[in-house]
């Protein structure tokens, strides 16, 4: 009877299971039937919204011009966790990233032109952000610029630069200041920056886990956000929140890249092309905007010049000398950030 | 075997507040959060189809998991505890090696293994055969974390027993399958059970080593707990919390079962 | 000597499918780990596995689930013993519940107690009022490691417990022992080889925890920064040599521990006589 009752559980586990991916199978074939072409493009956290829109518009206007059906699939996670996907095979068609440094990464691994950077025009980056302050509703610790993070009464919340690739641009954006402030004197940076960071309450190892962090267990009084993170976060919580515009912060450049290895493969380099060139057009660029990126087109920037304020930006090829001198200065083991914690 | 009172009573009331604590709030959290908006957006949430494809490849790599391992664990638990021989200790040290082992690092050493930058690569892209960031690989690092779970609940429980029994009736002249099926078996059952359910439970709710061989393509690659990832990443917590009490009501579900198992057979004897 | 010990038939078959299973799942995969991560070089390993940072999130990660795993036993062998032993409604819920840290992801363990615990949540606002930081602090990272780890202790202890023949126990009684000396020198031995196995499996599991941790840790260098954090940003880097070199050790400090606890319970089934 014992091996019976055994039996018998397993039998119903397995029921269970036949039935259960019986249902599952059939909703996939449906799926699965109307998808002459594959098309992954692989991404970072906060464009899930931006592309699943896109997506939408480039699937209507390829079908008017060629006929042919997309079936499109997105992946998304830290950029540099994303980039490594890439290089360990992760069939991306194209990659849309938060860093330049990540497909310098796919690139050095020889999955992508060393030119990319070339291949389509603004440095490959088809929209832009900047780095803002986003405070609590009143801005009760009276917070106006990056001056003020360093008060000993404020405390910060921020993902750690070291996990995530967004952080990293918070960190140049705050070093870009402290740099015109001192006018390039290195120790008076580092001391401001070591600073900053003593203020850090929690360093989460992702951007949407440092937005949480403050908006849903209200730790810290500030968050250093994306501008488009910033935007969600108002309309994800209405009335709880406001943005605050640095005096200076950083032009943070999203770039794009067509993953040759994987297209030439494939045979989907035209659609590739195609796909990354609408993202420049007047409606891509609409649709950027719509979900909180900056357009680079001059026209749709105008038509949103109300929603995105001016403020100087610092480029990272201007300020910092491109992104391989800044990761090796900063972020790299030993680099400045590293001596925040370890100098004393 | 007269208890005192009072230590029964203290005894089971630290049980109640600790696992209130640890256990049951954290889980009330879950199920509160998944309702908080009405049962229409719970329903939503669970029968969107990106959630029941996430559905099935967790029940698919779980089922081939527990079924894989519950085979090992019986052989590797026999081979220790019916026999000694040189090298023992490192084998059962070897076994648990998985438990040892970051989430992450399990997974990484997949994408090493079978990955575009591994050894195998050129032998593997010649035979279109794609193991991670496929099904494949997500079935392994399922397997791969759970490894150890049946041999575990198996090697004390058939310590206690001994192997009396197993040599009595190898002298009676009964083949190894027939004392494993009449003799081992059934002293050893409540333990596979347990170990059967632990590994199902785990392997369910595996996400650091699925994550990193996943390649998070949704509606393809997400198990339940990198769906619930994404959507809480997508500020959509209700429903987050929504899928992941799909999780835990299964686990409720095999829990059942076997409770019943049990009370059925507790009557029999 | 072998062949009294071998009477039992099998050994061929388990002994060949054991090796056979165990070297295709672990032991391949971790030997191209092992290759991959062998290009570093000793200096460059050395500095990066003794980098102060590395060596203080060791620290954390093994001081948090050796403390986590101690509560766990504590409260494991009470558990166990109350679902044994006593009759009591409700009994069979909390039995089911005692999985159920398994079955959900780390991830929404994390969310939910750090929801919980933060300065601003149900439990979190009374330990905050008694001055504890239970969140974003090496306190919330022990909560995390209990929660992930509870099932062990109770359920390695459990079939044992069910198993336990109770005429010592009554023996020892009639002989005049209290309970506590009952308990202490009667049963404790029996459970003591499988305390010390969910003991061991909650300690590891705890070492390598990271999707559960990272929610509630607070992430400060030098502060919170647990172990498998160290990997994910080595990782995070493009540096791979990095990131195996601190598994390995971490790897390799679990793999001690596991070994010492097999040690130990081997030997005292031997003392034993089985």
């Amino acid at each position: 009877m014992n091996k019976k009752s055994i039996l018998s559980v397993a039998a119903a586990i397995l029921f269970a299971v036949v039935g259960l991916t019986g249902c599952g199978d059939e909703s996939a074939a449906k799926t699965d039937d109307k998808a002459p072409v594959e098309f992954l493009n692989v991404s970072y956290d906060p464009t899930r919204e931006l592309y699943v829109e896109f997506n939408k518009s480039f699937a209507e206007y390829w079908k008017n011009k060629t006929g042919q059906e997309v079936n499109f699939a997105q992946s998304h996670g830290g950029s540099g966790k994303q980039g490594r996907s890439v290089i360990e095979g992760l069939d991306a068609d194209v990659v849309t990233l938060a860093l330049a440094y990540d497909i310098d990464e796919i690139s050095q691994a020889g999955l992508i032109h060393k030119d990319w950077q070339k291949n389509f025009k603004d440095n490959a980056s088809p929209y832009t952000s900047t780095i803002v302050l986003l405070v609590r509703k009143g801005n009760p610790k009276n917070i106006k610029d990056w001056d003020d993070l360093v008060r000993s009464d404020v405390s910060i919340v921020t993902p750690n630069p070291k996990t995530s690739g967004g952080a990293r641009w918070n960190y140049l954006a705050a070093w870009a200041y402290a740099s015109e402030k001192f006018g390039g004197d290195e120790s008076q940076i580092k001391a401001f920056m070591a600073k900053l960071f003593h203020n850090v309450k929690v360093l989460d190892s992702g951007a949407r886990g440092a937005t949480t962090s403050f908006v849903q267990r209200e730790q810290g009084d500030v968050l250093i956000a994306w501008e488009n993170e910033a935007f969600l976060s108002l309309v994800e919580s209405p009335d709880q929140f406001e943005i605050v515009v640095p005096s200076i912060s950083i032009l943070a450049e999203p770039p794009v890249a067509i993953v040759d290895e994987v297209v030439d493969k494939k045979g989907t380099r035209e659609l590739a092309k195609a796909y990354l060139d609408f993202l420049y057009t007047k409606e891509g660029q609409e649709i950027a905007a719509k979900n909180f990126y900056r357009p680079r087109d001059p026209e749709i920037a105008e038509k949103y010049k109300d929603k995105f304020p001016t403020l100087k930006l610092v480029t990272i090829d201007g300020a910092f000398g491109g992104w391989a001198k800044a990761q090796a200065d900063h972020f790299a083991d030993g680099g400045s950030f590293d001596q925040i914690y370890t100098d004393k | 075997m007269q208890e005192n009172k009072y230590v029964k009573y203290t005894l089971i009331g630290i049980s109640v507040v600790f696992l209130t604590l640890m256990l049951i709030i954290p889980l009330l959290v879950v199920i509160v959060e998944a309702l908080s908006k009405g049962f229409a957006v719970y329903f939503k949430a669970i029968l969107d189809p990106f959630a029941l494809k996430a559905m099935n490849l967790t029940l698919i790599a779980t089922v081939v998991a527990v079924v894989c391992n519950t085979v090992f664990g019986l052989c590797a638990a026999w081979l220790l505890t019916k026999y000694s021989f040189k090298g023992k200790n490192i084998l059962s040290s070897l076994i648990d090696l998985p438990f040892a082992i970051s989430p992450v690092i399990a997974g990484l050493v997949f994408v090493m293994t079978f990955g575009r930058i591994s050894y195998l690569n050129d032998f593997l892209t010649a035979n279109n055969l794609k193991i991670v960031f496929a099904t494949p690989g997500i079935i392994l690092a399922t397997i791969f974390v759970t490894f150890p779970f049946v041999t575990r609940e198996l090697i004390p429980l058939m310590h206690a027993q001994g192997k009396d029994e197993e040599e009595a009736a190898t002298m009676m002249g009964a083949s190894g399958f027939t004392i494993f099926r009449k003799v081992t078996l059934p002293n050893i059952k409540w333990g596979l059970i347990y170990g059967v359910v632990l590994c199902t439970a785990r392997a369910m709710g595996e996400f650091g080593a699925v994550s990193v061989v996943s390649g998070h393509i949704r509606g393809k690659t997400n198990t339940l707990p990198l769906h619930i990832e994404i959507l809480y990443n997508e500020y959509n917590f209700t429903a987050a919390f929504a899928v992941a009490s799909i999780l835990v009501i299964f686990a409720i579900l095999i829990l059942i079962v076997r409770n019943i198992v049990e009370w059925k057979n507790e009557k029999e004897a | 000597m072998a062949k009294v010990t071998r009477v039992i038939p099998g050994f061929r078959f388990t002994m060949g499918f054991t090796l056979f299973y165990l070297t295709l799942i672990v032991l391949i995969p971790l030997a191209s780990l092992i290759l991959k991560g062998g290009g570093i070089g000793f200096g460059k390993f050395l500095q990066t596995v003794l980098d102060p940072r590395v060596l203080h999130s060791y620290l954390v990660s093994f001081g948090c689930a050796f403390f986590a795993a101690i509560i766990n036993s504590i409260f494991g062998i009470i558990l166990a013993w109350v679902l044994v032993r006593y009759e009591f409604s409700c009994k069979k819920i909390i039995d089911g519940l005692i999985d159920l840290p398994f079955a959900l992801p780390t991830a929404v363990a994390g969310i939910a107690l750090t929801s919980l615990y933060s300065e601003n949540g149900w439990i979190g606002r009374f330990f905050y009022a008694i001055g504890i930081e239970s969140s974003f602090s090496l306190v919330g990272i022990t909560i995390a490691l209990i929660f992930i780890g509870i099932p062990f202790v109770t359920r390695n202890i459990q079939p044992i417990l069910k198993d336990l023949d109770t005429q010592y126990e009554e023996a020892s009684m009639m002989l005049g022992a209290n309970r506590w000396t009952t308990f202490r020198r009667v049963i404790f031995p029996e459970i003591l080889p499988s305390l010390l196995t969910g003991f061991g499996l909650a300690f590891a599991r705890g070492v390598g925890e990271y999707g559960s941790v990272v929610f509630i840790a607070g992430n400060t260098p030098m502060k919170t920064e647990i172990a498998p954090l160290m990997i994910m940003s080595k990782l995070e880097q493009y540096d791979y040599y990095g990131a195996t070199a601190i598994a390995l050790v971490l790897l390799i400090l679990s793999f001690l521990i596991l070994f010492s606890i097999n040690l130990i319970q081997w030997r005292m089934s031997r003392l034993k006589g089985i």
